[in-house]
């Protein structure tokens, strides 16, 4: 963004990239395949790079408001002094805080969810699946994030992704709405389990096996760790790939 | 004569004891914050209609939602009945509507009796599912003892309410040859066949007066009850909050603080709150916001939040509804200390016992344990199961909000997430750059 900002470039959108999507192995993954895809398209986008932080939502939900609206007005500082008006972000908690909690403090952007861009893209016939289709008979389960599903209402969009992808696509039986938590949200993801009688994303793993899916779908990072964690504790991790939706249609697409 | 003066000294008695427990819950509920609740009156009016009248959420269930709907229904259609019992009771008449209205008398009595048996029905299968079926979520642990009990008597009660209708009016229209022909009582009445004239008229009577006593037990029970929320869901669905689910409560206070802090523009007089020992977040009922307090008064532990919580179907000690029923049974302990006027309650000796003014060494932590809120995913889940729009999760986030900002405390294991956040700016500390993914 720097740069860009330096040569007097403005971009078309900003590329929230988030903490995990920055740091966490496989989230980067996620990072690359939705960069590529829109470097593919041709989309002019930017990262703040190291000027980007934690929007703050594990911090806010913990309790610790200081540490939340210390990193908030740190980052619509950043944002504002670049003049972003249009943010994607590949990650429902930061979507969810830029998008519903930065206006409090003064942050007004239009932030959209990297499923919500990626169906733009393919409704505008800007994203081409290829023909045969690379998924063509594998059957994909999709598991909705809380953050993006029943807390922001877009239960859509993310299908409408996959349907592009030509494979079986199956439900679970707690899905959209009800839809069960993958167990890291909440400032979970950075704690152990309070004590009980499983973890909640082994129950997640479960029930998405039961539809004994190829390939499970998510739209979150953490959702990501915790469903693949899921999967190999039940020993499915040879058989069942826990994939993000761009890596998806990254794979299948025409480039 | 002697009947009419009976009615209307009992009417009075319980009507007067039941505003006098309802204003009781009142004042509890008020024990909270203020909360100014603004947004959108049409969405608010098409809350109370679609989510209380309409009973949206409860066909989320569609088995104790179409039985619940035939208590409802009865329930709203009987009141048609009770204004006539009123005025029978009160002016010395006997079926006061029916000259008035004729055959639609009939229609709408007839009406009445078919919701009451299919209301009768539904409290009957209601009485298995908890007793017999023994569902899950009528069986957690915070449903032991008086909750339970709570729910039965409720089903009792209706029992006895429809039992006391039909018998009136089964007796009535044997005494009166039949000519009312109300359409479930016509096939009731046969049962009277042979009995005297003395005999009938006792029984409408019995059936007459065991109605509205029950009615009157029913009213005053319901401010001691989990089941006011028959009272309590309209404005609950009305004060709902509007504002977009993912959006926890920003905290101005601290806001400006934390702007003064980095040179922004902030108000003048930003610190000035914070002069005195900063209190955040909520460790009692009288620092959760009335609106909190007036979900734990709607709740009626139907169980669906906890049903459908993560934490809880994992065996965690949370409860989504145990949260709601503790809030009202601390607002209820404070209520009724209050009430007793004791100096010994006084923060300070010197002014009035009051909300702000109160103390007896405990909290709200001494019902809900640390371990409850630390298992909290914030999936909203539970938001989205209520019925009647209640939030078990806002309370949960400001017992939180007390336990780290105010004590200091919370689990260690959030120490190093909050230290990088606020040395590196990241969630988790790491040696690498943010763009390192663009060379992998």
């Amino acid at each position: 963004m720097a740069e860009m900002a330096a040569s007097g470039e403005s971009p078309e959108i900003l590329f929230w990239v988030g903490c995990a999507g920055s740091f966490d192995a496989r989230a980067q993954k996620i990072t690359r395949a939705f960069a590529e895809i829109m470097t593919a398209v041709g989309l002019n986008f930017a990262i703040l790079g190291n000027e980007e932080s934690c929007t703050g939502d594990p911090a806010r939900r913990a309790g610790n408001e200081f540490l939340f609206q210390m990193a908030a007005l740190q980052n619509i500082q950043t944002l504002d002094g670049y003049g972003v008006k249009k943010i994607v972000t590949a990650c429902p908690h930061c979507f969810n805080t830029l998008k519903n909690e930065y206006p409090a403090l003064g942050g007004n952007y239009e932030v959209v969810h990297h499923t919500q861009l990626l169906q733009e893209l393919i409704d505008s016939g800007r994203v081409r699946m290829n023909e045969g289709g690379t998924f063509k008979g594998k059957r994909i389960v999709y598991h909705d994030s809380c953050y993006l599903g029943r807390i922001n209402g877009v239960y859509e969009a993310p299908r409408t992704v996959l349907a592009a992808l030509d494979a079986d696509l199956a439900e679970m039986k707690r899905s959209r709405s009800n839809g069960l938590c993958c167990g890291a949200g909440g400032a979970q993801m950075w704690k152990e389990d309070e004590p009980g009688s499983k973890r909640i994303n082994i129950e997640r793993a479960e029930e998405a096996l039961e539809q004994r899916p190829d390939i499970i779908a998510v739209n979150c990072p953490f959702c990501m760790t915790m469903l693949s964690d899921g999967v190999k504790a039940k020993e499915k991790q040879d058989e069942v790939m826990v994939y993000d939706l761009s890596e998806l249609i990254v794979n299948g697409m025409v480039k | 004569m002697i009947q009419q003066i009976l009615f209307v000294l009992v009417a009075a008695f319980a009507l007067g004891y039941a505003w006098l427990s309802f204003m009781r819950i009142r004042r509890n509920i008020l024990l909270g914050q203020d909360e100014k609740i603004g947004g959108d009156t049409g969405q608010r009016w098409r809350n109370v209609l679609l989510v209380a009248f309409g009973q949206q959420k409860m066909f989320k269930r569609w088995i104790p939602a179409v039985f619940h709907f035939f208590i409802y229904a009865a329930f709203l259609l009987t009141q048609i009945e009770l204004i006539e019992i009123f005025i029978d009771g009160a002016a010395g008449r006997h079926r006061f509507f029916r000259p008035a209205l004729g055959g639609f008398y009939t229609f709408l009595i007839s009406f009445i009796e078919v919701l009451s048996v299919l209301a009768l029905a539904a409290t009957i299968i209601f009485l298995i599912r908890r007793n017999i079926l023994r569902i899950a979520r009528f069986h957690k642990p915070e449903m032991k003892g008086w909750p339970f009990k709570d729910a039965n008597i409720i089903l009792y009660l209706e029992f006895a309410l429809i039992a006391c209708i039909f018998i009136m009016n089964s007796a009535d229209m044997a005494l009166h040859d039949n000519e009312y022909g109300f359409a479930v009582s016509r096939f009731l009445s046969p049962v009277w066949s042979g009995a005297s004239e003395a005999t009938l008229h006792a029984a409408e009577r019995f059936g007459w007066w065991g109605h509205i006593l029950v009615v009157f037990a029913f009213l005053n029970y319901l401010p001691f009850s989990k089941h006011l929320h028959i009272v309590l869901a309209f404005p609950n669905t009305w004060y709902a909050g509007l504002k977009p689910r993912g959006e926890m409560e920003n905290m101005p206070a601290i806001m400006n603080e934390v702007k003064s802090m980095m040179g922004l523009s902030a108000t003048e007089d930003a610190g000035a709150g914070m002069d005195e020992i900063p209190e955040f977040g909520a460790n009692d009922v009288t620092g959760l916001s009335w609106k909190n307090l007036l979900d734990a008064y709607s709740c009626t532990e139907c169980g669906r939040c906890t049903s459908v919580c993560p934490a809880n179907l994992t065996g965690k000690k949370l409860s989504p509804r145990k949260i709601l029923m503790d809030i009202r049974d601390r607002a209820e302990e404070i209520g009724r200390n209050l009430a007793t006027g004791e100096k010994s309650f006084a923060k300070d000796q010197e002014k009035p016992l009051g909300r702000d003014n109160y103390q007896d060494g405990k909290s709200l932590f001494d019902y809900i344990t640390r371990e409850e809120i630390h298992a909290c995913t914030t999936c909203n889940a539970c938001v989205e199961a209520c019925p009647v729009l209640i939030n078990p999760l806002d309370p949960i986030l400001k017992l939180r909000r007390y336990e780290i900002l105010t004590e200091s405390a919370g689990p260690a294991d959030w120490l190093p997430m909050f230290n990088s956040i606020e040395n590196g700016g990241a969630a988790w500390s790491m040696n690498i750059d943010r763009e390192h993914w663009i060379n992998e």
